[in-house]
């Protein structure tokens, strides 16, 4: 599905950050991006969601050669994919179940389409009671889940979700992780960029290990 | 590795069922997941909020710029409508209105001729009335510069023939110059062309005139939504960020940021329209109670009665949907524009 082949990344004149990334995020994969703090591994996530062109390599998203096509091909295939980010990403004027329900506005559907699906899974990631909130009333786990619910909504084919844990207590670390090997046994491709050893412990998957640049990685 | 209990690998699980919602799909198995909670009556949901936030888009300021322009925009329109209405009435007025003047020439009979230039127009087709000045009335029209009790006899004055014409169309002036010329000694036509030229010369300098101002203000419009599109494209960057993240397209952003400045420019454009039309019933109201006054009277001379008619108001309703459909299409192209600069 994603395919990256000797993939370097840099920040404008500096240092190589990223060197010769060469891995498959096939069908129905579940696997971890881990590594120290600092390591790159939001950068990589960002590669994989290609908000970030690659200074050199090759990367396939979907069959498609990053850098054969143009920045209106981009979106049709990040609707493919959803992404988690470390800081949520919501909108604040909006309540929960309108942020749940973005994706499904911005592919032109009608609320009556999507009404039902949308307040199923705010109830199934227990958010069923905060749907009419506002996120600056959300604690810090229920903007986790409404953020994971927004991302799984439109049924990806691929779920980037960089630190989903880090705002969370680990009982509640455990659940969301339970939501994702859900997810990935439904049909979806799961990467979770974590450096928490514990959650890590927890399911035997692929892991996939950023030091100094490179990746390192363990089936 | 730790000696951590582990959940089975989720690899071995068998191949997706994509048709059925997430949710149906995922609760048996989720259920015991998530803690069950109170649920909240879904069906109370509000109307979805807009994506961008109308109160970040822009203030009263941008409504009131859009609002002025506007209204400059239809006195535009407005004072170019009376303008060629009267320059159209003026035309109408000399086009139907043809003089010939009969020099008095040592040796010719003038009377007689004045007889015979009043005959042969009068076979012309679209001629109205022929009427030669009579003595009386050519005294009149020379006192004020020759004092009374003047002699024509004594005077080599040339005389006049007024013309009207009933059909302008139909009068061939050409023909009947050179009629005149051939039949008629000292006869010469004034047809007032020398006049309608200037006018409509003067007419179309002021129509002209008046679409320039139209342009600038217009352009004037334009260069503030661009400016304020741009701050609210600033003010709306997590926004913008996270419709690029659901996978938004520009066109789609742009439609969301040009519904708002739709509803702007509608609101700016009906405000300064109705002020426009306000301002010209009262100055048609003025004009009217002022009959009478030196300087109304002049004014009415000049352009009929001042009062901006049926084309001007529909020139107003032009501007306002003009306005409103620059201020969204503006908005549109600049938040493309931003956006494709951006990547």
């Amino acid at each position: 599905m994603i395919r990256f082949e000797n993939v370097g990344l840099r920040y404008g004149m500096g240092p190589e950050i990223l060197r010769d990334l060469s891995f498959e995020i096939g069908p129905q994969s579940f696997q971890f991006l881990t590594g120290p703090s600092g390591a790159g591994k939001t950068s990589l996530i960002r590669l994989l969601f290609m908000s970030l062109k690659p200074t050199r390599g090759l990367i396939k998203v979907f069959n498609k050669d990053l850098s054969q096509i143009t920045k209106q091909d981009i979106q049709p295939l990040r609707r493919k994919i959803g992404v988690v980010f470390q800081d949520f990403r919501l909108l604040d004027h909006l309540t929960t179940y309108e942020n749940v329900a973005l994706p499904f506005r911005v592919l032109g559907k009608e609320e009556h389409e999507y009404r039902a699906d949308v307040v199923e899974l705010l109830k199934w990631v227990g958010l069923g009671d905060r749907m009419h909130a506002m996120p600056p009333v959300l604690s810090g786990g229920e903007k986790q889940r409404a953020a994971i619910a927004r991302a799984l909504i439109t049924r990806p084919e691929v779920l980037l979700a960089d630190e989903p844990t880090g705002n969370v207590d680990p009982p509640l670390a455990r659940r969301l992780l339970r939501l994702f090997i859900e997810l990935n046994k439904l049909g979806t491709s799961v990467v979770i960029a974590t450096h928490d050893i514990a959650l890590l412990e927890q399911v035997n998957a692929r892991r996939m290990v950023l030091a100094d640049g490179r990746l390192s990685v363990f089936d | 590795m730790s000696g951590t209990k582990r959940t089975p690998p989720p690899k071995g699980s068998k191949g997706p069922a994509r048709k059925t919602p997430v949710g149906s799909r995922l609760a048996s198995g989720v259920r015991r997941v998530v803690p069950k909670r109170h649920v909240a009556d879904d069906t109370k949901l509000r109307p979805s909020a807009p994506i961008v936030p109308p109160q970040s888009v822009a203030g009263r300021a941008l409504t009131l710029v859009v609002a002025i322009m506007s209204f400059l925009a239809c006195l535009t329109v407005g004072a170019v409508s009376i303008v060629w209405e009267a320059a159209d009435a003026w035309q109408n007025d000399l086009v139907r209105e043809v003089t010939i003047q009969i020099r008095p020439i040592e040796g010719v009979d003038m009377l007689k001729e004045i007889d015979k230039a009043v005959a042969l127009t009068q076979e012309f087709p679209g001629i109205g009335s022929v009427h030669a000045l009579s003595d009386d009335e050519t005294n009149a029209l020379l006192q004020p510069w020759l004092g009374e009790g003047l002699d024509l006899d004594s005077l080599p004055v040339p005389r006049l023939i007024q013309i009207q014409v009933d059909d302008p169309a139909a009068l061939d002036l050409i023909q009947l110059r050179a009629a005149l010329s051939e039949s008629v000694i000292g006869a010469s036509i004034d047809d007032h062309s020398v006049w309608t030229s200037r006018l409509s010369a003067m007419a179309g300098a002021v129509v002209l005139g008046g679409f320039g101002i139209l342009a600038l203000v217009m352009a004037s419009m334009v260069l503030s939504v661009v400016f304020a599109t741009q701050s609210a494209m600033a003010g709306n960057k997590d926004v913008i960020s996270v419709l690029h993240l659901v996978g938004a397209e520009d066109a789609f952003i742009a439609r969301e940021f040009q519904r708002h400045f739709l509803v702007l420019g509608l609101l700016g454009g009906i405000s300064g329209g109705i002020c426009a039309i306000f301002g010209f019933v009262v100055l048609d109201v003025l004009t009217r109670e002022s009959i009478g006054n030196a300087g109304s009277d002049q004014l009415s001379a000049l352009f009929g009665s001042v009062s901006v008619s049926l084309p001007g108001y529909l020139g107003v309703i032009g501007v306002v949907f003009v306005v409103a459909v620059l201020t969204a299409l503006t908005s549109g192209l600049a938040v493309r524009a931003t956006l494709a600069k951006a990547d």
